[in-house]
Order: structure tokens, then sequence, then C-alpha cells
């Protein structure tokens, strides 16, 4: 009973989170309303016993990519009538694109085949039962080639995304630690003994 | 107790939930309130002064004048501020700091959340920690604010990372992610030296260094930085809503050195066989990690804010990566002589 109203206030919460993330006209508000829904998507999936994804997604999304994401928005300098131009144009192409989806979604989901209908609960676990391990374990064993692949598609994209903006000018200084680090006195200042000058004038 | 259970029925487990979290809390800002006096002292002996010592025995009732001072000063907010996010962000920064004291294990049977995922969990809940200054600066609607916390967001970034990758190794070594069973997992016939921080010693280092840079403390404090954007993200921050912030950065403070003591330094176990574990012991080495926060700040010169990317990207990373393999390595050979998990 309790789990069933923790549920739908998590649900009511990541619906308004997820549509103000589409409609707020501020950028950075939507960013932080698209934070509000990872955060409730991983309330979600802790009532679904899914402990490590829930943990994880605040840890890489919240943590990290949207820290990105936010760092990049905030800079940006958006004007927001320009963005706004053009919005009957891209309706319909976009109302369509949602149709699909909406319907990829309901096959997926009400279809007979895929039998998500009788989807039983999870069965709850004790505090101490690790889903890490259990995750760790199949994904090493069973998957390993799977995720082997997955793992390195992803650092073929890193590195080709850091090869496309790497344009190095030829004029730039920068500086170079190993150099500086080495420095001595001697490479730098010159100590010079001179005689002490006689005063021009008298005494005054 | 059981009169109590009688009592109160079925509202009585999150009673006594709050009971505990406030036994939690409530030392814990006394101990934040005695660390800003602490660190006044130190670094005021450091500098051969002798910091505050007026009010009260000793300047001992400094900590709760400067409370009573900031609890009664008016919060001004800016008028270009967007409101909501302006009183917001201080609520996000001091919400992590405390949260995440819910699974730390202070001795044995001593935790409020005795749950497997303890680690995972502490990561999660401080990596949220950076939305409070991030949002802080963009909310205040100044140029100073903003700078900080754009410096603030890429540097927590840079150095969650290698801290992450300090407790991957904690992890190996443990063979769990329950905070408990890492502290088990240290003790040992030869006290000391059963703990972590010797096997892992490249990542002690990287994690005690990541931690002051986590907390925004001197010498990586480049989001505050006096010297060159006023006060970085809490420039237009007053009263209460400052003290908040000021809150959270020490909370932190303490959090990291909890965590430190217990992942590397072996939590309540004690460092020499012959004396019994304990609170003490946690305690002790706790207050140790925190004397080195105050003595950095004391020492250091802050950081240039390219020499603090290029030591958390190009230093840091690379050294735990490669400690990571060879602890991976080394645990597999007969040579390994901190036991099996």
């Amino acid at each position: 009973m309790f789990q069933t109203a923790v549920f739908y206030a998590f649900a009511a919460i990541l619906l308004f989170a997820a549509l103000r993330v589409i409609t707020a006209r501020n950028p950075v508000h939507a960013a932080l309303f698209l934070v509000l829904a990872f955060a409730t998507a991983s309330g979600l999936w802790m009532l679904l016993e899914a402990e490590f994804l829930a943990i994880a997604l605040i840890l890489v999304y919240i943590g990290a990519v949207m820290v990105l994401f936010l760092f990049v928005v905030m800079m940006l300098d958006i004007n927001i009538d320009r963005l706004r131009e053009g919005y009957w144009d891209y309706l319909a192409p976009g109302l369509a694109i949602a149709g699909i989806m909406v319907a990829e979604m309901a096959v997926v989901l009400w279809g007979r085949q895929f039998g998500l209908i009788s989807m039983p609960a999870p069965v709850p676990r004790p505090a101490d039962y690790s889903n890490t391990r259990e995750l760790g374990g199949l994904l090493y064993t069973q998957y390993v080639y799977a995720f082997e692949l997955a793992a390195v598609i992803l650092l073929v994209a890193i590195v080709a995304a850091i090869a496309l903006t790497l344009r190095r000018r030829k004029d730039s200084k920068f500086q170079d630690p190993a150099r500086q680090v080495v420095v001595r006195k001697q490479d730098r200042i010159r100590i010079v003994t001179m005689p002490a000058e006689k005063r021009a004038g008298g005494d005054q | 107790m059981e009169f109590f259970e009688q009592l109160l029925g079925p509202a009585w487990p999150a009673i006594w939930t709050l009971a505990k979290i406030v036994a939690i809390v409530l030392p814990l800002m006394g101990l934040v309130a005695y660390l800003t006096l602490a660190e006044r002292k130190v670094i005021g002996y450091m500098q051969v002064r002798i910091g505050p010592n007026r009010v009260g025995p000793r300047g001992l009732l400094q900590p709760i004048a400067d409370a009573l001072k900031l609890l009664t000063k008016e919060v001004i907010i800016p008028s270009g501020a967007n409101k909501f996010l302006f009183v917001f962000a201080p609520v996000m920064s001091i919400m992590p700091a405390l949260a995440a004291w819910a699974v730390i294990p202070f001795s044995p049977q001593v935790v409020l959340a005795n749950i497997d995922a303890g680690l995972l969990y502490v990561m999660a809940i401080t990596s949220m920690g950076v939305y409070g200054v991030i949002i802080a600066g963009w909310a205040s609607n100044s140029k100073y604010a903003f700078l900080g916390s754009l410096r603030s967001a890429a540097q927590i970034v840079a150095y969650e990372i290698a801290m992450g990758f300090a407790l991957v190794g904690v992890l190996m070594i443990s063979g769990s992610l329950n905070l408990s069973a890492i502290v088990e997992r240290q003790a040992g016939s030869w006290g000391a030296l059963s703990w972590n921080w010797l096997p892992l010693f490249p990542m002690f280092l990287v994690y005690l260094i990541s931690g002051v840079a986590e907390t925004n403390r001197a010498p990586f404090d480049v989001a505050e930085g006096e010297s060159e954007i006023v006060a970085g993200f809490h420039v237009e921050y007053s009263g209460m809503a400052f003290a908040i912030f000021f809150l959270a950065e020490y909370a932190n403070m303490i959090l990291v050195s909890t965590l430190c003591a217990v992942m590397f330094l072996g939590g309540w176990l004690s460092p020499v066989p012959f004396l019994p574990d304990g609170f003490i012991w946690f305690a002790a080495k706790v207050a140790v990690v925190l004397f080195l926060f105050l003595w950095f700040r004391a020492t250091f010169p802050r950081y240039r804010y390219d020499q603090i990317m290029r030591l958390g990207w190009k230093v840091f990373i690379p050294v735990t990566l490669i400690w990571l393999v060879i602890v991976g390595g080394w645990m597999q050979t007969p040579w390994w002589p901190w036991g099996q998990s």
C-alpha cells in the first residue's frame, strides 16, 4: 500500500519534470528539471529492487553528465525568440516522430509476445544481498563478449570525439611542466657584484 | 524502550530512525562549529598568532557567537537573482553533506543503515554536492559568482574520477561495497600495517588530495579564491544562507576525513594489536586527517587553475589506473600478504 503510494508520487513527479524539460523557457531550468527527472527515475528503480542501477544513475547522470551539461548550457548565450522561430514548421515532423515512438512502446508493453503483462514483481531480498556482485558476475561471464565489445565501441567514440576537437594552433603558447620543474636558480637569475657608487653631489 | 514501542505502535520505527538521525546530526553540527574554532586556532599558532581568545575562556565560545551573529543578519536576495534557486542552492549543498552519514559505521554495530551498496551510495550522494555550488553561482546573477561556479564544476568533475578509481582499489581488496565489511576486512595481526593504506598507498594519497579538492579547500579553493573573484559562488549570500554554505563545507571536510579513516585507515580498528578496538580510534583517525586539512591550508599557496586541471587529469587518473592494474596482478600472486577476500 505504502509502496504503491510512493510509486504514484514518484511517477507523477517524473512526468511533471519530464514535461517541464521540454516546456521550460530557460535552458538552465530545463537542465535542472532533467536532473529532477533522473533522481525520480532512480527512486523508481530502487522500488524495483535494482539498487545498483538506481545508484549508478545518480552517480553517472546526475553526478557527472548533467554537471557537464549545465556547465555548457550556463555559458550559452541563448536568444529565446530566435529559438522559437519555425516552431510550426517543426511541429508536424516532431509529432510524427513522437507518434512512432509511442506506437513502438505500445507494441512492446502491450504486446502478447513479450509477455510484459504477466511480469512478476521482483522478489524482495534482505539488505545484505549484493545486487552489484550478481551484475558483475553476469557481465564478466555470460555477457563478457558483448560487454567488451560495448567498451571498445565507447573507447573508439572517445578517441574520435577528442580527435575531432583537436585543432592545434601553431602560434599558441603553452607551458611544459616537465621543463618548469627542472629549472634551477642559475638558469633564471644572474647575480652581479659591483662596487658601491660614490654620491655625486655634496652632503645634501 | 518497549514501553514506547507499545505506546506509539506502527509509528515507532520511523520515530526511532528519526531519533538516530538526530543523534548523528546534532553532534556533527557541534563538531562543525568547533572545527571552525580549531581551524582558526591551529592556523593562528602556525602563523605565530594566538587566534580568537576573547569570547569565553580561551575563545571557546567564539563559534557560538559567530552563529548568533549570522542568525540575526538579514538574508539579502539580489534584485536580478532567481529567487527560488537562490534560496534552494544552500539546501542542495548541505543535503548531501548530511545524507552521506547514513551509511558511515562508527564502531562495529553502530551504523544508521548497514546497506550492502554503502560505498556506491556515498559516492552517489557526494557527487550531488556540486549542484549547490553551480546553482548558487548561476542564480546569483553575478559575474564573480558565475565564474566561481564554473571553476568548481570543472574541478569537481575532474577530481571525482580520480576519487572513484581510488575507491575501486579499496573495493578490489575488500571484495565488498559495505563500509562495515571494508573496515572488518582490514583487521589483521599486524595492526596498522594490515590497513588498506599500505597496499593502496598511491591511492590513499590520491584520495586524500582529491578530498581536499572536492571540498574546495585551500590550496584548491579556486571556486571562492578571495584574491581573484572576491568570494566566488557565495559572494551574494549573507546571513544564514551564507552560514549554510559554511556548514556544508565543514561537514564535507569531516565526511571526507571519515571516509578516509574508514576506507584506508581501518575505521575503529586499533593500530597496535594489544590494544582493544573502539570508537576512540575512529575519532582519533578522523581528527588526524582533519588536522591535515588545516595544515594544508596554513602551508600551501593556492594552485593556479591550469595546474589543478593538469594534476587531476594527467597525474592522478593515470596513477590510480596503473596502481589498479598492479594491485589486481599482485593479488593473484602468492606474494600478497594481506589475505584473500
